[in-house]
């Protein structure tokens, strides 16, 4: 790993003990009270969620355009994240609209676009695993697709009608509100790469033992 | 090893005439045989006699139904027909044949492509009355505007279809994995597809909301199409 | 990128740190949760224009929300370092059977 490794995890892990009381100290708000307050984790995982597929797609292009498994590494890492985040957005947001909404689920475009953007994450593991030898390139294929409906997945909330809130609530945050949400965002920011960082290193040692094994055989 | 930059000049003559020869001979393959024409007409049918007997209760199609059903029975019949049509070219080889030929390759993409879509619409011919009839679902009122939709939400269906089909040619578990990884993608098609579609069989046409789908679903051809073109050059070149 | 047994101990040492940190901060949200005064409400309105809500206690589904999210991450991590020491381990056993067979 990394020198900066150690002391970055440190940092991230202060960051997550912190964040709770920052987000205690924040006002509730006027329509929502104190459930909204899920929104704290809810964001930050979206915009990883949102992060991740469009890293995967990048690292795709890359090693469809190149052929180097350093991006093919990335892209799978990333792969991986998509679906984590993607089921910590999915679970956190009907918990909180439970509340706001009244009700768990809407089929409006963007909570259906970030499902979909979610299946693709699995269909990528699942290539990966299920597909034999050349799925990388396949899966990279995918990842494309991924990455197109990322931009979908964010405007969609401007321009249909919906219950969830738009990107405009974020730039309109009143201070109070603002920085405990920026703070979450750096610190998923970071454990983001760290976890990448990690994902990286185990892909790496996994080539590693793949040659081991080829040399073995010889 | 780079993909050869074999460009995306469309509409040079070397890229018409691959497009064309890969179309003709798909055609005739099928023609002469008439194999995948058939069985993909035949399973499609009876997906929509499913729905039908399944869900028809006292005589009476559910409201809204008939859209959906008939975007859920091409979508199987299509993902059998890709699956049946490059397990074709697999057991030939003629896939590798094609792209060790001198051609451009987006052209064999576009010619396959082309040929998928004429499979459906082949297909669609006789699901659209056979859907009007038994959801009694008026589906012919306005044929420019299902024209239209029908054109360009089997084209998205198809730029995918054909792209993943072709990359798990060589695929372990090739015939399960299509699904899986088709399906998620296409479902903003399917959506719009389904959408506009049922604003087509509204009592009270709006042709400002079919024509909202229409456009959404050409977007989404365009985008398709081209990220496919691209996607098949590089993926298909080892 | 060799690996040796000590380097890969402390990498499964330093995945356990996240991890732990992490877990540390279950107890976070509940406490914070706990300290926050009931603020007064005369009336519930919702966003948009759906229906009133039952008033279901929002203090469970935060609970909630935040418990997902960490345990999440946590075994994720927890995952991860799983596999990382597994495979290191193999490298480790081939690296030995190399070395013995003379050809390092």
């Amino acid at each position: 790993m990394p020198k900066w490794f150690t002391p970055a995890a440190i940092l991230c892990g202060l960051m997550f003990v912190v964040s709770p009381v920052l987000i205690a100290r924040a006002p509730d708000e006027s329509a929502m009270g104190m459930v909204y307050k899920i929104y704290y984790y809810h964001m930050p995982s979206a915009w990883m969620f949102l992060l991740a597929p469009l890293v995967c797609g990048f690292s795709s292009a890359m090693f469809l355009a190149r052929d180097r498994a350093k991006d093919d590494r990335r892209a799978f890492a990333a792969a991986e994240l998509t679906v984590l985040f993607g089921a910590l957005t999915l679970i956190t947001g009907p918990l909180w609209a439970r509340r706001a909404w009244g009700t768990w689920w809407v089929w409006d475009a963007r909570l259906t676009s970030s499902l979909v953007g979610w299946m693709i994450g699995w269909a990528y593991l699942i290539l990966r695993r299920y597909g034999g030898p050349g799925s990388d390139k396949l899966a990279a294929g995918v990842a494309l697709f991924g990455a197109v409906n990322v931009p979908f997945i964010y405007i969609s909330v401007n321009y249909w009608r919906t219950i969830h809130p738009p990107t405009t609530v974020v730039p309109r945050l009143p201070v109070s509100m603002g920085v405990p949400l920026w703070f979450c965002v750096f610190a998923f920011l970071l454990l983001f790469v760290l976890l990448m960082t990690m994902r990286l290193r185990l892909e790496a040692a996994r080539t590693r033992l793949d040659a081991l094994y080829v040399a073995l055989d010889e | 090893m780079t993909p050869a930059r074999s460009s995306v000049r469309p509409l040079t003559p070397a890229f018409v005439r691959t497009v064309w020869m890969v179309l003709r001979k798909d055609l005739t393959v099928e023609m002469r045989s008439g194999e995948i024409a058939y069985t993909t007409l035949f399973f499609a049918a009876s997906c929509v006699l499913i729905f039908a007997f399944a869900l028809v209760r006292e005589g009476r199609a559910p409201e809204g139904g008939a859209a959906g059903i008939l975007w859920i029975a091409i979508l199987f019949a299509g993902t059998l027909a890709l699956g049946r049509a490059f397990e074709r070219e697999r057991q030939a080889e003629t896939l590798r044949a094609l792209l060790l030929a001198p051609v451009p390759r987006p052209a064999i993409y576009v010619g396959k492509l082309l040929g998928i879509v004429a499979l459906l619409a082949a297909t669609e011919v006789v699901l659209l009355p056979l859907v009007d009839f038994l959801f009694t679902a008026r589906l012919f009122a306005h044929p420019f505007w299902l024209t239209g939709l029908v054109i360009t939400c089997t084209i998205g269906l198809a730029a995918v279809g054909t792209l993943f089909a072709a990359m798990l040619v060589r695929a372990r578990s090739r015939d399960m994995l299509l699904p899986v990884l088709l399906y998620p993608v296409v479902v903003p098609v399917i959506i719009a597809g389904v959408q506009g579609t049922a604003a087509l069989l509204q009592p009270e046409f709006d042709a400002a909301v079919v024509r909202f789908w229409l456009l959404l679903l050409v977007t989404f051809d365009v985008v398709f199409v081209v990220l496919a073109l691209w996607t098949f050059e590089a993926v298909m070149s080892d | 990128m060799l690996l040796s047994m000590s380097k890969g101990l402390t990498v499964v040492r330093r995945a356990l740190v996240v991890g732990a940190a992490l877990l540390a901060l279950a107890g976070g949200p509940a406490l914070a949760a706990g300290n926050q005064p009931p603020e007064p409400q005369d009336e519930f309105r919702p966003v948009g224009n759906s229906p009133a809500p039952e008033q279901i206690p929002a203090a469970p589904l935060l609970i909630g929300a935040y418990i997902v999210v960490l345990g999440g991450l946590f075994f994720y991590v927890l995952s991860l370092s799983r596999r990382l020491g597994a495979v290191q381990q193999d490298v480790q056993r081939l690296e030995g059977e190399l070395k013995r067979r003379g050809r390092g």
